[in-house]
C-alpha cells in the first residue's frame, strides 16, 4: 500500500493512506524511517516514526507494510545488541560507520549462520501451535523452536542449519523455519501464572537479605541522580541468579552503555562460569537516540524476554530508566494534542505501566515448561521527589520498592538503599524459603537487623538531644553493631571482590555480626566494661 | 526533493517570533527558510510543524517590522548546516556562525547538519584516559577522563568562570600532539552572558594561547541563536575531534540560559509546559547536546564537555539542574557556604560526583592507592560533615574524642585539601596531601 506524506509536527507524521490499520508499520519519507500507526482520522492517519523526523518533507512517499511492530525471535539473540527497534548496532556501525544515520534498517539475526539442529518431532509426528518441534545449542542454552502452525510433521531437518531454511515441512505445504516474528506490544501467551515461590538472588545483601526478590515478580528501583541506580541495575545484570539477562538501557548515557558493554565481554557469570554477553541480550536506546524508538524498546525487550521464558528459562529484565520510557511516552502524546493529566503525563501512563508490569511472573508455558520472568526497573522522579507521577504509577504495580537514598550516596554508602522505607512484598515467602534452604537463623537474625538499625536511629535522635555521652553503654553498643552493619554489611563494593554475595555466605556474615553483639551484650550485663569488649572485638 | 528556491507572500499570521505561512508545497520538517521584509533585509528562521499545505516557521530574529501582505518567505529546500574547516580556528562567532571577529568566514571543506547523528553505542570507547585539571577536589576525589560530560553546578555569585579559567590554564588536558595526533583545541560556547563575564573569559581564552573557535551569544542577542549556537560548538568540536582527531574540550556556560531560552520559545509556541514552566522534552533536548561527548572505537580524537549550570535558588533539584545530572557522568558542586568561608575552589565534594572516576584511576593511570586515598578521605569527611549538625546542639564540648578528631579534620580537609591557593596541584601532589592529612590525624587504615 501507498501513500503520502501530509503533514508533520515532531516525532509524529500523518500520511494520507487509505486503508492503514492501527499499529501497522509504515516506512515513511524518501529516508525510509520506520514508524507505527497510533491514530486514524478524518484528517488521515497518524503514524509516531522512530527516527528524528528533520529533513523529512510533506509529499514524499510513504509505504505501509500491512502488519504490526514486531521482533524477530530465533537463536543468535544472545549476545546481541540491539536499539530500540531491534537493529543489531555493531552490525549497523560496520555497515554505515560510527554515527547512527536515519533509516538504516538490518536484519536482527544472523540469517547465514550455521547452528546445529536437534529434531524433537519426527516425519509422522504431529505438531501444535507453540509446541516445541526441535531444539538448538545457543551459547550454552538450549534454544527451542517452537511451532508457529500446526499440522503433521512431512519432513524434518537435522544437524547444520541456517535461519533461512525451512526446517520442517508439514504435510499440505506449511513449512516450520528457526525464526519467528511476534508484534511487540501483545504479550507471548501462557498456560497457567503462579504466584512467586523461590527467590530470585540478586548477590547484593541488602536486597536478598532485607528486601528479597523473587523470580517472576517485579521491583523498582527509585533514586536522583548520583544514588548509583545504574551500578545497581548493572551489578544485579552480573550477578543475579538467573539464566537469561535481558538490560534495556533506556534513555540513559551512551558512554555507560560502552563502560558496560566492554566489561560484559570479559567477565564471567558467576554461576555458570561462561563470559556474561553469552546469557544477555542489550537493548540500548541511548538519550539522544529518537524518542519513539525509547518508547519501543521495552517493549522489544519484553518480547525477546518472554520467548526464553516460554523455553522455560528464568528471564530478568532490567530496565534502566523507566522515567525516560515515560516521558518519550509525553512526548508523544503531546504531539498528538491529547489532553494531558498530571504533569503533562497522558492519563493512561499508570495503565501502560501496569500492563506493562503484568508480563512478568511465573509461569507454566504454553509446552507445560515452567519459566519465569522477573522485572527490576529504575525510577529517575525529578528532583528526586517520589509523589511524581511515573513513580505513583510504579508503586502500584511494583512488589518490591528499594528506595536509593541521596544521603546514603553522599557518604558513599552503596547499594544506597534506605532501609527503613523500602519493602518487598515477597518478604515472607521468601524469608520462609532461605529458611528451609540456608539457615533457619535466617528470619530471626534479619529480624535482629531491622530492630537493630531503628533502635541506632532513634538513639541518634536522642543523642542529638543530650550528647553521646549522654547514652547508657548498652546504647553505645547498640550504634556500635548497628555502625558495623552499615559499614560491613549493607554497604557492598561493587568494585572487588564483595561484588557478589551468595545467600549462604549473606547469612554467615550476618550471623557473625549479631553474634558478637549478643556475646557483647552478656558481658555487659554481666558487669564488663564497654570499651574492653569493644576493644577486644575489634 | 527539489531543485530550487520556492518563494512564498502568503503569510497569515505573525505571533511573536512565529510565522504562519499558507499554501505552501514540499516543505521540509526542519528546513531553513529566509524571511525578506518590506525593506528588503533578510532574517533566517526554521520550519517547527507542517500540516498539509500550512507551515509554521520559528524565527531566528525579531519579527519587528514584518507584515503580512509584503513579507516575503523564501524555502530553501536544505536544514540548518555548519560550515567546517580547520581553518574555524582561532576565530570568533555569532550564535549563527557569522563571524564577529571583523573577518571574513572561511572556505569551508565540510558542511554538516547542526544537530548531528547520534554516536552508535557499540561504536563508543569507554573513556578512560585521566585529565588532571589541577585541582584536587577534581583530580583527586572526582575524576575527570577524556570523553566526559561533567558540568559544574555553581550558584548565582560563586566562582565557577574563575574555576573555568583555572581548568582551562591549568589542565593538563591530554598530552598535546601525543598519541593521538591532531592536538588539543577549545570550542567555548558562551549563552546568554552579560559583556563583564565576556570578557573575563575572552582573557582566559586569549591567555591560554592553545587553538580555539569561540561561538558567542550574549545577554542582548537573539534567544533563538542561544538555542542554536552550542549546536554549531558541537558539530565543529565533532569535526575537530573525529575527522582531524583532537582531543576537544567543549566549554559551553551558561546551561541554564539555554534552558530559559527553550522556555521561552516553548512558551511562544503554546507548548504544554512541564515543570516550573519548562517543556516536557528538555531531557532529551539536554541530552542531544550532552551525549555528543565521548570518544569512538579506532578513531584518534575525543569530545570532553564541561558545561557550567547555575542553580536557581542554589537549589539543585531545580529542573536544570535536575536533567542535567541524570544525563551527565557526574557533578561538580559549588558550596556558598565554602565560599564565604574564602576556599577556593568552593566544591562541596559529597554531592559531587564521577561516574567515570573508576576507569581513569589506578595503577598506570594515576596511583594504586589512588581508590583507597579518596575512599577514606570522602567517609571521614562525611562523619565530620554530620558531626557538625551535633555540635550545633549539644556543643563541642559534649562530644566524644573521636568526634572530635572528626570535626576537626572536617574542617582540615576544607581547608588544606579543598582550598587551593597555592595555585595547581599534581595529581601526586594531590594523594599525597589527601594521605598525609589522613595520617595526621590517624585515619589512613581502612
Amino acid at each position: 500500500m501507498e501513500g503520502k506524506i501530509t503533514g508533520i509536527a515532531g516525532p509524529t507524521v500523518t500520511l494520507a493512506m487509505p486503508g492503514l490499520k492501527m499499529y501497522d508499520r509504515v516506512l515513511a519519507g524518501a529516508a525510509r524511517l520506520f514508524g507505527e500507526v497510533i491514530r486514524l482520522g478524518p484528517e488521515g492517519a497518524v503514524a509516531q516514526v522512530y527516527e528524528s523526523t528533520r529533513g523529512m518533507g510533506v509529499g514524499e512517499p510513504a509505504i505501509s507494510l500491512g502488519k504490526p511492530l514486531t521482533v524477530r525471535l530465533g537463536p543468535g539473540l544472545l549476545g546481541a545488541i540491539y536499539d530500540g527497534l531491534q537493529r543489531p548496532l555493531p552490525e549497523v556501525a560496520a555497515a554505515t560507520g560510527p554515527f547512527i544515520l536515519p533509516g538504516s534498517q538490518w536484519p536482527a539475526l544472523a540469517e547465514e549462520r550455521v547452528w546445529a539442529f536437534v529434531p524433537l518431532k519426527q516425519p509422522g509426528d504431529k505438531v501444535a501451535v507453540g509446541e516445541p518441534y526441535g531444539a538448538i545449542e545457543e551459547d550454552g542454552t538450549r534454544h527451542f523452536l517452537f511451532a508457529d502452525q500446526a499440522g503433521t510433521v512431512a519432513a524434518m531437518a537435522s544437524g547444520s542449519i541456517t535461519l533461512a531454511q525451512p526446517l520442517a515441512e508439514l504435510v499440505g505445504g506449511g513449512t516450520l523455519t528457526a525464526a519467528q516474528e511476534w508484534p511487540i506490544r501483545i504479550p507471548r501467551p501462557w498456560r497457567r501464572k503462579f504466584a512467586p515461590t523461590t527467590p530470585l538472588i540478586t548477590g547484593q545483601r541488602v536486597i536478598d537479605f532485607l528486601f528479597p526478590l523473587a523470580r517472576g515478580g517485579t521491583a523498582m528501583l527509585p533514586g536522583g541522580f548520583g544514588t548509583g541506580k545504574t551500578v545497581l541495575e548493572q551489578a544485579i545484570a552480573k550477578f543475579a541468579e538467573v539464566d537469561i539477562v535481558v538490560y534495556v538501557g533506556c534513555g540513559e548515557r551512551g558512554n555507560e552503555m560502552a563502560d558496560m558493554l566492554e566489561e560484559f565481554a570479559t567477565l564471567t557469570d558467576p554461576w555458570t562460569g561462561r563470559t556474561l554477553m553469552r546469557r544477555t541480550i542489550m537493548v540500548a536506546n541511548t538519550s539522544n537516540m529518537p524518542v519513539a524508538a525509547r518508547e519501543a524498546s521495552i517493549y522489544t525487550a519484553v518480547t525477546m524476554a518472554e520467548y526464553y521464558r516460554d523455553m522455560g528459562c528464568h528471564v530478568l529484565l532490567l530496565a534502566d530508566s523507566i522515567s525516560r520510557w515515560a516521558e518519550a511516552l509525553r512526548e508523544i502524546s503531546s504531539a498528538l494534542e491529547e489532553m494531558p493529566g498530571e504533569e503533562g503525563y497522558p492519563t493512561y501512563l499508570a495503565s501502560r505501566l501496569a500492563s506493562f508490569f503484568a508480563r512478568a511472573g511465573m509461569v507454566e508455558t504454553m509446552s507445560g515448561k515452567i519459566g519465569s520472568l522477573s522485572m527490576i526497573l529504575s525510577v529517575s522522579p525529578p528532583g528526586g521527589d517520589l509523589t511524581e507521577p511515573t513513580t505513583q504509577a510504579c508503586l502500584r504495580a511494583a512488589g518490591a520498592f528499594l528506595m536509593l537514598d541521596t544521603g546514603l550516596a553522599h557518604r558513599r554508602h552503596f547499594p544506597a538503599i534506605n532501609w527503613f522505607q523500602s519493602y518487598s512484598l515477597y518478604d515472607q515467602e521468601m524469608t520462609a524459603y532461605f529458611g528451609k534452604e540456608v539457615d533457619p537463623a535466617w528470619a530471626g537474625l534479619k529480624r535482629q537487623t531491622h530492630t537493630l538499625l531503628q533502635r541506632e536511629e532513634k538513639l541518634r535522635e536522642v543523642a542529638e538531644i543530650v550528647g553521646a555521652e549522654g547514652l547508657q553503654d548498652a546504647d553505645h553498643l547498640v550504634m556500635h553493631t548497628a555502625a558495623r552493619l552499615r559499614q560491613e554489611f549493607l554497604r557492598q563494593n561493587t568494585f572487588d571482590s564483595d561484588a557478589f554475595s551468595t545467600p549462604k555466605l549473606t547469612l554467615e556474615k550476618a550471623a557473625r555480626l549479631l553474634d558478637q553483639h549478643t556475646a557483647a551484650e552478656a558481658r555487659l550485663a554481666r558487669g564488663d566494661f564497654l570499651t574492653d569488649i569493644l576493644r577486644e572485638m575489634a | 526533493m527539489r531543485l530550487a528556491e520556492h518563494v512564498y507572500s502568503t503569510v497569515s499570521a505573525i505571533r511573536s517570533q512565529l510565522l504562519l505561512v499558507e499554501k505552501v508545497a514540499e516543505v521540509r520538517m526542519g528546513e531553513i527558510v529566509r524571511v525578506r521584509r518590506p525593506d528588503g533585509r533578510e532574517i533566517e528562521g526554521e520550519v517547527l510543524l507542517v500540516s498539509g499545505e500550512t507551515v509554521l516557521v520559528q524565527l531566528f530574529g525579531e519579527s519587528r517590522g514584518l507584515d503580512i501582505s509584503a513579507t516575503a518567505v523564501i524555502f530553501t529546500d536544505s536544514v540548518k548546516q555548519a560550515p567546517l574547516a580547520e581553518t574555524v580556528l582561532h576565530r570568533m562567532f555569532d550564535g549563527s556562525f557569522r563571524p564577529i571577529d571583523g573577518l571574513p568566514l572561511f572556505v569551508p571543506e565540510a558542511w554538516a547538519p547542526i544537530t548531528g547523528h547520534p554516536i552508535n553505542p557499540s561504536s563508543r570507547a569507554r573513556p578512560q584516559e585521566f585529565i588532571e585539571t589541577g585541582f584536587a577536589t577534581i583530580d583527586g576525589l572526582n575524576t575527570l577522563v577524556k570523553g566526559q560530560k561533567l558540568p559544574i553546578f555553581s550558584c548565582a555569585g560563586l566562582p565557577a568562570r574563575e574555576m573555568v579559567a583555572a581548568i582551562l590554564k591549568n589542565a593538563r588536558v591530554i598530552e598535546a600532539k601525543g598519541e593521538s595526533g591532531g592536538g588539543f583545541a577549545l570550542v567555548f560556547v558562551a549563552l546568554g552572558l552579560t559583556y563583564h563575564e565576556y570578557a573575563f573569559y575572552l582573557d582566559a581564552i586569549r591567555a591560554m594561547r592553545s587553538d580555539y573557535a569561540a561561538f558567542v551569544n550574549l545577554a542582548d542577542d537573539p534567544v533563538v541563536e542561544r538555542l542554536m549556537a552550542p549546536r554549531f560548538g558541537l558539530t565543529v568540536a565533532e569535526y575537530l575531534a573525529f575527522e582531524k582527531g583532537r582531543d576537544v574540550l567543549v566549554v559551553i556556560t551558561d546551561m541554564t540560559n539555554y534552558c530559559d531560552a527553550l522556555r521561552e520559545v516553548a512558551t511562544a509556541r503554546e507548548e504544554l509546559p512541564g515543570r516550573r514552566g519548562y517543556p516536557g522534552y528538555m531531557y532529551s533536548e539536554l541530552a542531544s547536546l550532552y551525549e555528543r561527548a565521548g570518544r569512538i572505537k579506532g578513531r584518534p580524537g575525543s569530545i570532553t564537555m564541561l558545561p557550567v549550570v547555575t542553580m536557581p535558588e542554589d537549589d539543585i533539584t531545580h529542573p536544570i539542574p535536575d536533567l542535567t545530572g541524570y544525563i551527565t557522568e557526574g557533578q561538580i558542586v559549588l558550596s556558598r557556604e565554602l565560599h564565604q568561608r574564602g576556599i577556593f575552589p568552593p566544591v562541596d565534594v559529597l554531592p559531587s560526583l564521577s561516574r567515570l572516576m573508576q576507569q581513569g584511576i589506578g595503577p598506570g593511570r594515576t596511583r594504586a592507592d589512588h581508590r583507597a586515598i579518596a575512599n577514606l578521605l570522602y567517609r571521614h569527611y562525611a562523619r565530620g560533615r554530620d558531626l557538625r549538625n551535633l555540635e550545633v546542639i549539644v556543643g563541642r564540648d559534649g562530644m566524644s574524642e573521636a568526634d572530635r578528631g572528626h570535626l576537626d579534620f572536617a574542617k582540615a580537609f576544607e581547608e588544606e585539601f579543598v582550598q587551593q591557593t597555592g595555585g595547581r596541584r599534581t595529581v601526586g601532589q594531590t594523594l599525597d596531601a589527601g594521605l598525609a592529612l589522613l595520617r595526621r590525624f590517624g585515619f589512613d587504615s581502612p
